[in-house]
């Protein structure tokens, strides 16, 4: 099942909210679809699900449009949490199972199996009011994917969780992939993005600014990192040659740089310093590579 | 051919769910039992009212009343005449004002009358009392002297115990419509009563059951479930599902509520006719009223309904409901007072045009339906405009609906009206 977005753009009167996006997701992928507040993602996920309309462009999937026949074969975890509060956990998922297609004893036994793996099975007659926030969220979680879905869309699926729950809920997504389903993930979180997704897209202001595999991103951005650690004073590196930004740290210094070039002059400089505890160039990491695209755009 | 059937089933299914899930989780809900408790307690008290009174008004605890008589021969005529008129009082006898006003502070008596003749020899009274508030005992007062004074004019005039019933018959008096079919006095008291409690019951279900659903669509949206909602089942399926399935929840209250209130009232009907309150008798009633105000109910809960779900979902907080539904509320008040008004004159021409109002016409049109003889062309055309009006609303408010619940912003306005239909 491929989700292909075509050339897709969105107006509100005046207002774009999303700007010629296009991108296609084959099955078993987890593509990871990022941005800052107000960057026109809830739209675009809004527009996969049919709910709006896209002012140009098309969107399909497996090469026919989404409509409320396929509901069944789509989960969708909103941004914006929200469960009925007086309804216990079991009448409110397995209703809403029963919405998405699914039988009574299928949606409850399907519930019981995603309590227990979740830790959670003393949930089920509980009402949604009495859990905590974090733990409305794993219920809300089971919403979106109780049904099997093919099509799964998750808007930050890990914010407001302790990093136990972050792995149990990475686990069951990462299970789905495996099994086939196609997934839409968005999150504020770079290092979960990195682990989680092979291709991604970076949205600014409605516009996709960065696009494409992870590595090749990473690649095509030149700037490298270079973290060095030594006892005697660093702070002179940040107007070396080729030195972008220095960031200093407890133990020494952080630099970004413009290539393998400049760490070679860094190192054959400061050897004659002193003892150099750490010298390791690194790829930029994704959260860098955010910050300096759209960061650059707002400026 | 057969996909499309699967399509429609599958369709049909889902609004099903939302139908009974609606349903029974408001049925289930501890506000809808007391609420149902609450109207049938009223029901059986409406009813029980006679015996409720007498529980509290039991007979050893009679108020007193002193009279002091100027003509000692009064006080016995005064005494008699109170025999016949069976008083909820006691009437005792004082010697003279300052003995009764003694009476009075120690609390023995309500109050008391002075009896004093005048130049012919006839009664005039006084009562005085604490506070003149209670009417009742002042006006039986009243007419036992007025009784006393006739007595003693035709004792006076000599007049035979014939010529006297004859002058106190009250004459014969009848009302008769011309109108061949025009609905008789007695027809149209009975019509009145009947139709005062149904123009009370469509008003009442309007505002509450309309309360609830948008309530119901506010909540959602506000708790976000609507996020997930609306990504599985279109928001006008939603929307008619809702408002199908508080409808069932209202017919479930008031059938409740009116079996209990005739079985209770069949029990009392003894009891009831003994007070003299005015009352009807169901099984009198035109087959076509009892028709009419369950089609107008009907339809003018649809017409709210419609309206109250497309309110609701424009609000973005449940705090700011009130303000949003606040013109639908005036609506059916304002419908509301034009009956209560129209129920004196209902053949008023102002009564008439508005009764073709879509917003008023399920109260005003069954208030003339009730009350006159409506040529069946104006109920026609009134029913026609009633549907046609919640068929527009319906589409116009299932469009609101479907941007409205992805609509949140904070102010709270009508021009939010225009961001939904926008938003496509």
């Amino acid at each position: 099942m491929v989700l292909e977005i075509k050339n897709v753009s969105k107006e509100f009167g005046s207002f774009t909210a999303v700007n010629s996006l296009s991108f296609v997701i084959p099955e078993n992928e987890m593509f990871g679809f990022l941005g800052g507040n107000g960057a026109g993602k809830t739209t675009t996920f809004r527009m996969i699900l049919g709910l709006l309309e896209p002012t140009r462009g098309e969107i399909h999937w497996n090469g026919e449009k989404i409509d409320y026949s396929k509901s069944s074969k789509i989960g969708y975890l909103p941004e914006e949490r929200g469960l009925y509060p007086k309804l216990k956990v079991k009448d409110q998922i397995v209703y809403l199972a029963r919405l998405r297609g699914m039988d009574k004893a299928a949606a409850l036994r399907e519930l019981e199996y995603w309590l227990d793996r979740f830790k959670v099975p003393e949930y089920l007659n509980k009402k949604v009011e009495e859990l905590s926030k974090g733990n409305q969220q794993k219920i809300q979680v089971i919403a979106a994917i109780i049904h099997k879905p093919e099509l799964l869309i998750l808007d930050e699926p890990f914010s407001g969780l302790d990093p136990v729950n972050v792995e149990l809920l990475k686990d069951a997504v990462m299970e789905l992939k495996a099994k086939g389903t196609t997934i839409v993930f968005s999150s504020h979180r770079m290092e979960h993005v990195e682990e989680l997704c092979e291709n991604l897209c970076i949205m600014h202001k409605g516009s996709p600014v960065v696009h494409g595999a992870l590595k090749e991103i990473k690649r095509s951005f030149g700037k490298k990192n270079l973290s060095i650690h030594a006892d005697f004073d660093l702070s002179f590196l940040k107007d070396f040659p080729g030195v972008v930004k220095a960031k200093p740290v407890t133990e020494g210094v952080i630099l970004q740089i413009t290539g393998e070039e400049a760490a070679e002059g860094i190192l054959k400089d400061i050897v004659k310093k002193g003892f150099i505890r750490k010298f390791e160039i690194e790829e930029p990491s994704l959260n860098d590579i955010f910050i300096e695209k759209v960061g650059a755009a707002y400026e | 051919m057969i996909y499309l059937l699967k399509k429609w089933v599958l369709h049909m299914n889902k609004f099903w769910i939302i139908f009974w899930h609606t349903y029974l989780t408001k049925v289930k809900s501890k506000s809808f039992i007391i609420s149902t408790l609450i109207m049938l307690l009223f029901a059986l008290g409406a009813t029980n009212i006679t015996k409720i009174i007498n529980l509290f008004e039991g007979d050893d605890s009679k108020d007193q009343v002193a009279a002091v008589t100027a003509d000692p021969e009064q006080y016995p005529l005064l005494q008699q005449q109170l025999n016949i008129l069976k008083p909820d009082f006691t009437l005792i006898k004082a010697e003279s004002e300052e003995a009764a006003k003694k009476l009075e502070q120690k609390g023995k008596i309500e109050g008391y009358l002075l009896v004093e003749s005048d130049a012919e020899g006839l009664p005039k009274g006084t009562y005085k009392s604490e506070t003149i508030s209670d009417t009742s005992i002042s006006s039986q007062l009243q007419s036992a002297l007025q009784q006393s004074k006739s007595v003693l004019i035709t004792k006076k005039l000599n007049l035979q115990q014939e010529q006297a019933a004859a002058l106190y018959k009250p004459v014969d008096f009848h009302v008769v419509p011309l109108k061949k079919d025009a609905k008789t006095e007695e027809e149209l008291n009975q019509a009145r009563g009947f139709v005062y409690i149904i123009l009370f019951v469509i008003y009442i279900s309007v505002l509450m059951y309309g309360n609830m659903i948008a309530m119901e669509v506010a909540q959602e949206k506000t708790s976000r479930v609507m996020e997930i909602l609306v990504s599985s089942v279109s928001p006008v399926q939603q929307m008619f599902a809702k408002i199908l399935g508080i409808s069932l929840l209202s017919i479930t209250q008031l059938a409740l509520f009116f079996l209990v209130g005739y079985a209770s009232f069949k029990k009392n009907l003894e009891s009831i006719r003994e007070t003299g309150i005015p009352f009807f008798n169901f099984d009198q009633l035109p087959v076509a009223t009892i028709f009419y105000g369950i089609l107008f109910a009907i339809l003018g809960y649809f017409l709210y309904a419609t309206l109250a779900a497309f309110l609701g979902s424009l609000v973005s907080r449940v705090e700011d409901l009130q303000q949003t539904i606040g013109p639908m509320t005036w609506l059916v008040v304002i419908g509301f007072m034009l009956a209560m008004f129209g129920l004196g004159k209902p053949d008023l021409s102002f009564i008439t045009i508005m009764s073709f109002i879509p917003f008023f016409s399920p109260l005003l049109m069954f208030l003339r339906v009730g009350m006159l003889d409506v040529p069946l062309w104006e109920i026609i055309l009134s029913i026609v405009l009633l549907l046609a009006s919640i068929g527009a609303l319906a589409v116009f408010g299932a469009k609101v609906y479907k941007g409205g619940v992805l609509l949140y912003s904070k102010s709270s306005s009508f021009k939010d009206i225009k961001k939904a239909l926008s938003q496509k």
